[in-house]
């Protein structure tokens, strides 16, 4: 079942390129329907649904309430629950308001897109040959990319702060995007080269009779075979850059420079917080990264857990 | 960890052998223009300043951060000796934070996945709002339960006073326990859709016919799930252990943010080190971050060497 190779001593789940295992495996138990799998009571799952959706959806709710609150409402002791009205009007308002949400937005759609480019271009790359060829230093190689993962920003934060500092890219959005892209680079190399094993040789073989380059292989037979397995890597990669947290924290000083999820929190513990707008521009993050999230939803599990530390 | 064998989904069993043959061979000189930007990256960001944090925790520095020779072990004496820190307790936090988040979350995941795994109407949009807290990003999901238990325009306070739970509201955040208990439920919040989706990836792994056997065999439900399909999950639960208790332990803004209480009686080691980052500068900082990881490398060894997670059983 495994889809490494034999120069890897550990076997992964393969992660599936187009098929979604969720429905294959659903056709089968539908057609049972009596014994062990019989349907489930439809009211019980009914209840549970609710309860379900109902824990994990209410901080959301209550967030984008509140972003619909005016300053008085939602500060005031005690809270009401809904506002008078719905000020629709904060999403306008809060761009020239004093959380200034037009500079973190920026600096994250930056940072996490061109983190996300260059690991699309580093990686792709280097996971690609090292599915496909043997060669000396391979088994180092993979080996280091697995000891890498364990790594994080927040081990090392003080480290990069050091060396960002003697290369003087402290409070720099280069610093970030390094950051961003090193740490999930290794993550998206082993994921892809598992999807990129999983492509049977022959295919490579006949292209390259037909005179194709290595290059072209891989731009042209390999990565149209295994889009949605890439599409899915790169996805989880520009959340993490995205959501990432602590080594912003550490190296990002200028207010007007800093990703939203280290300008935000300057504002939490003011007197007078504008809960409502920074409520609103949270939705404004959050609501991209769940439909992202949401297009990969049946391959969230199964292709993730192939990549990581294991 | 040689042995691993995660669950493969179900239709896995079709795929060509053909897939696992070596692959062509080539030399060092041809693979290194395909690795080398790779490679340079993780030297450069990576290993470089993992190196560099080592040394810098052997450095002394003045007030203002300049460095000023060898340190010796000083900076690591002073990190786990610093006046009004109880290191002891700090070390006890993190042991309690890294094992009851990670346990809870993962058990509560089993049953999560097992409802989820199941075929019923709207299963599409329950599915979905579990992924939304991985989604979000930690840091504005904080900000709801750090805004909610504010003890005077807390929402989530004012409702557990409406509900006669509390008598008046409660600065959850304000002293050390309650905050790092609350820390702990929000951690859990926002691990469950990951933990919950390995688990559900290794439930798709088993097979029906498997179950149905015991079924046949007057197995009873709770026999299926403890004899039959538990053992057949094992892989996926130790994969997201092992992930749990690294990412865990390298959480920071959860408690950064919701912990108001002034001390460190609430701290666990990674936060702890922001702290000195500030306080006591690079050295210390360093010394405490190379104590961090080797702490965390010493609980996975233990986790590996104890539970074995990847013996096959």
């Amino acid at each position: 079942m495994s889809v490494v190779d034999p120069g890897v001593t550990t076997s992964v789940p393969a992660p599936r390129a187009g098929l979604s295992t969720a429905d294959s495996s659903g056709r089968g138990r539908r057609s049972r329907g009596a014994g062990v799998n019989r349907r489930p009571n439809p009211w019980l799952m009914l209840l549970g649904s609710v309860v379900i959706i109902a824990v994990f959806i209410v901080p959301y709710a209550i967030m984008f309430i509140g972003s619909l609150k005016t300053q008085a409402e939602i500060t005031r002791i005690p809270p009401p629950y809904i506002g008078d009205a719905l000020h629709f009007d904060n999403y306008r308002t809060m761009w020239s308001s004093n959380v200034h949400p037009s500079d973190g937005l920026t600096a994250t759609i930056v940072i996490s897109v061109v983190a996300t480019a260059i690991v699309l271009l580093v990686a792709t790359p280097a996971a690609w040959f090292t599915a496909r060829y043997t060669f000396p230093g391979r088994t180092v190689f993979l080996a280091l990319v697995l000891i890498v993962q364990m790594l994080q920003p927040t081990v090392l934060a003080v480290g990069l702060f050091r060396e960002f500092l003697q290369l003087g890219l402290n409070d720099t959005w280069i610093a970030m995007i390094l950051v961003n892209s090193a740490f999930n680079l290794t993550f998206a190399v082993w994921i892809m080269q598992a999807f990129f094993a999983s492509i049977p040789r022959e295919v490579d073989e006949a292209a390259a009779l037909d005179g194709a380059g290595r290059l072209q292989i891989l731009t042209r037979i390999s990565l149209p075979l295994v889009w949605p397995g890439i599409v899915t890597a790169l996805i989880y990669v520009f959340v993490a850059a995205w959501n990432e947290y602590a080594a912003a924290s550490i190296i990002m000083t200028s207010n007007d420079l800093q990703p939203l999820t280290v300008a935000l929190p300057r504002f939490f513990g003011l007197y007078a917080a504008q809960w409502q707008y920074i409520f609103g521009v949270s939705i404004v993050a959050i609501v991209p990264v769940v439909v992202l999230f949401s297009l990969i939803e049946k391959r969230l599990a199964g292709g993730l857990t192939a990549g990581s530390v294991k | 960890m040689a042995t691993t064998t995660a669950p493969a989904p179900s239709t896995l069993g079709a795929r060509p052998r053909r897939a696992r043959r070596a692959p062509g061979h080539s030399s060092l000189f041809t693979a290194l223009p395909w690795l080398a930007p790779a490679l340079l990256l993780i030297f450069g960001v990576v290993l470089y300043p993992a190196g560099y944090m080592v040394y810098t925790s052997f450095r002394k520095f003045n007030r203002i951060g300049v460095e000023r020779g060898g340190a010796g072990f000083d900076n690591y004496q002073q990190a786990l000796d610093y006046p009004g820190v109880n290191i002891g307790r700090v070390f006890l936090n993190t042991f309690i934070w890294v094992a009851v988040v990670t346990v809870v979350s993962i058990v509560i995941s089993l049953f999560l996945a097992q409802f989820l795994n199941k075929q019923f109407r709207g299963r599409k949009l329950v599915r979905l709002a579990v992924v939304v807290p991985w989604a979000a990003s930690v840091v504005m999901t904080t900000s709801i339960f750090f805004y909610g238990l504010n003890p005077d325009y807390g929402i989530i306070n004012r409702f557990l006073v409406d509900v006669g739970i509390l008598d008046s509201p409660y600065g959850f955040t304000k002293s050390a326990v309650p905050a790092f208990i609350t820390a702990m439920v929000v951690a859990i919040f926002v691990s469950l859709p990951f933990t919950t989706y390995t688990i559900l990836s290794g439930l798709q792994g088993v097979p029906d016919d498997v179950v149905e056997a015991a079924y046949v065999d007057g197995a009873s439900a709770w026999q299926r799930y403890t004899k039959v399909i538990l053992p057949m999950l094992r892989p996926a639960i130790s994969i997201a252990t092992l992930i749990m208790i690294i990412n865990v332990f390298n959480s920071l803004p959860i408690l950064q943010i919701l912990v108001e209480a002034p001390g460190y009686d609430a701290d666990i080691t990674t936060t702890l080190i922001f702290k000195y980052k500030t306080v006591l500068g690079p050295g210390v900082a360093s010394a405490l971050s190379v104590v961090n990881f080797l702490v965390v490398m010493t609980v996975i060894a233990v986790y590996l060497a104890v539970l074995r997670p990847t013996k096959d059983r």
